[in-house]
């Protein structure tokens, strides 16, 4: 694992101004926001995820599930897997998201990983992991050996000729269904991204996973 | 005829006699490819426990780990798994994948289960930590403990702390009656030599009499 700077800001706005400073907020971001830090620091031991900077989100308050005045859930982006999928509000009315979440990982993992973590979750392809391979998405223009290679559990729908990576999210799923929103705080105020809008289909630029951008 | 020659210590443990190996076959290493520089005893060799503050770059942490408190200086990557082992040297904690799909490395944080291999240890500045060592004695085991033992859950034993570790949170979280409820919170902990019979029966044996 490359060494880092590991930083905990002490509130949200901090946190968003050391963000606002990466070269990209997509595949090779030289900083991280840290939550759970299960798939993080997975691909950091693998030398796929290589940032110079980590923040830690964990102190922040970003861990409440709150009514909204139109009958929606507002959920903040460090509640844990576990909490989301036990919430008593989950479980009555948003039956899909908790059986999503129950649905993947393990108890373990489900402690530690967050909503937005989730929603960020990284690609299990395996050639995406292994950096003795091409990739398109780990590094753009390398070629995708996936296409013609061991490709039983990739994408059949939404596939470009660069690119068959799936998002391994079950969470993403039921938020889709449930035409969540995504709620982003930049450096120039907050925006709602619709989830529909928020991942991107790989195209020719399969490293552009989001509509992140530094700071926004 | 009576051999009276002791075979071994009777208390040496299996870690501690690996350990004195190990350091005596290093020693004899230094010395044949030698012409050591004369400093070179007094440099000695860091334990464990030795040289945390000599790491560029490291970070002060504090944890409370079995209900001790620990102020250490870690080096920002370390995970909790490798802090516990390394610098604090509680080797109960096992690491087999360390990528957070076996469950051999299980350890609770605040009172909930984790995988230690993918926490960082600086993320835990304060909280309440549990291993294996932490949770029975050899004298007074924990209920769970005493019901592998009783069950003959494990075979080689290397995934056994991460096992028990998760079926003592288990009993704290919601779960069915049955044993395929069981099962799936159990998922998360992997047994290469296939006692899950025996670790699930373990683990209800511990549920019906709590």
């Amino acid at each position: 694992m490359h060494t880092f700077e590991f930083l905990r800001p002490q509130d949200s706005a901090g946190a968003v101004r050391v963000a606002a400073q990466a070269k990209t907020a997509q595949q090779g971001a030289d900083v991280r926001f840290l939550a759970g830090g299960t798939t993080l620091l997975d691909l950091m031991k693998l030398n796929v995820e290589t940032p110079t900077r980590l923040i830690d989100i964990n102190r922040l308050p970003l861990a409440k599930i709150e009514a909204t005045p139109e009958g929606g859930l507002r959920i903040g982006a460090t509640v844990r897997n576990t909490d989301l999928a036990h919430h008593p509000v989950v479980q009555r009315d948003y039956v899909v998201l908790s059986q999503a979440i129950f649905a993947g990982a393990s108890a373990q993992l489900r402690n530690m990983a967050t909503t937005a973590g989730n929603l960020l979750q990284r690609t299990r392809c395996m050639y995406f992991r292994d950096t003795a391979m091409p990739c398109n998405k780990r590094e753009p223009d390398t070629g995708c050996p996936a296409i013609a290679g061991s490709n039983r559990t990739l994408a059949v729908l939404g596939t470009s000729d660069t690119c068959i990576a799936t998002n391994p999210s079950d969470m993403n799923v039921a938020m889709a269904a449930l035409e969540a929103t995504v709620h982003v705080q930049g450096t120039k105020g907050a925006r709602a991204v619709p989830i529909g809008d928020f991942h991107l289909l790989p195209g020719h630029t399969p490293h552009r996973e989001t509509v992140l951008e530094p700071g926004t | 005829m009576r051999d009276d020659r002791q075979v071994g210590p009777p208390n040496l443990s299996r870690r501690a006699f690996l350990s004195a190996a190990g350091s005596s076959a290093a020693a004899a290493a230094i010395v044949s490819c030698a012409p050591a520089s004369p400093h070179a005893a007094e440099r000695g060799t860091a334990g464990p426990l030795g040289n945390e503050s000599t790491i560029t770059g490291a970070i002060p942490v504090t944890l409370r780990i079995n209900g001790k408190e620990h102020r250490l200086r870690v080096d920002p990557r370390t995970t909790l798994l490798d802090c516990l082992r390394e610098t604090v040297a509680l080797t109960g904690t096992k690491k087999g994948c360390d990528h957070g799909q076996c469950g051999a490395c299980t350890v609770h944080v605040n009172g909930r289960r984790v995988n230690s291999c993918l926490s960082l240890a600086l993320m835990h500045d304060g909280h309440e930590i549990t291993t294996i060592e932490g949770l029975g004695t050899p004298e007074v085991l924990h209920p769970m403990q005493a019901a592998f033992l009783a069950c003959d859950a494990y075979q080689c034993g290397y995934c056994t702390s991460g096992q028990i570790m998760s079926a003592v949170a288990l009993l704290e979280e919601p779960c069915g009656p049955e044993d395929t409820a069981v099962k799936e919170l159990m998922s998360g902990n992997i047994c290469r030599c296939g006692a899950y019979p025996n670790i699930v029966a373990a683990i209800q044996q511990v549920r019906r009499t709590a």
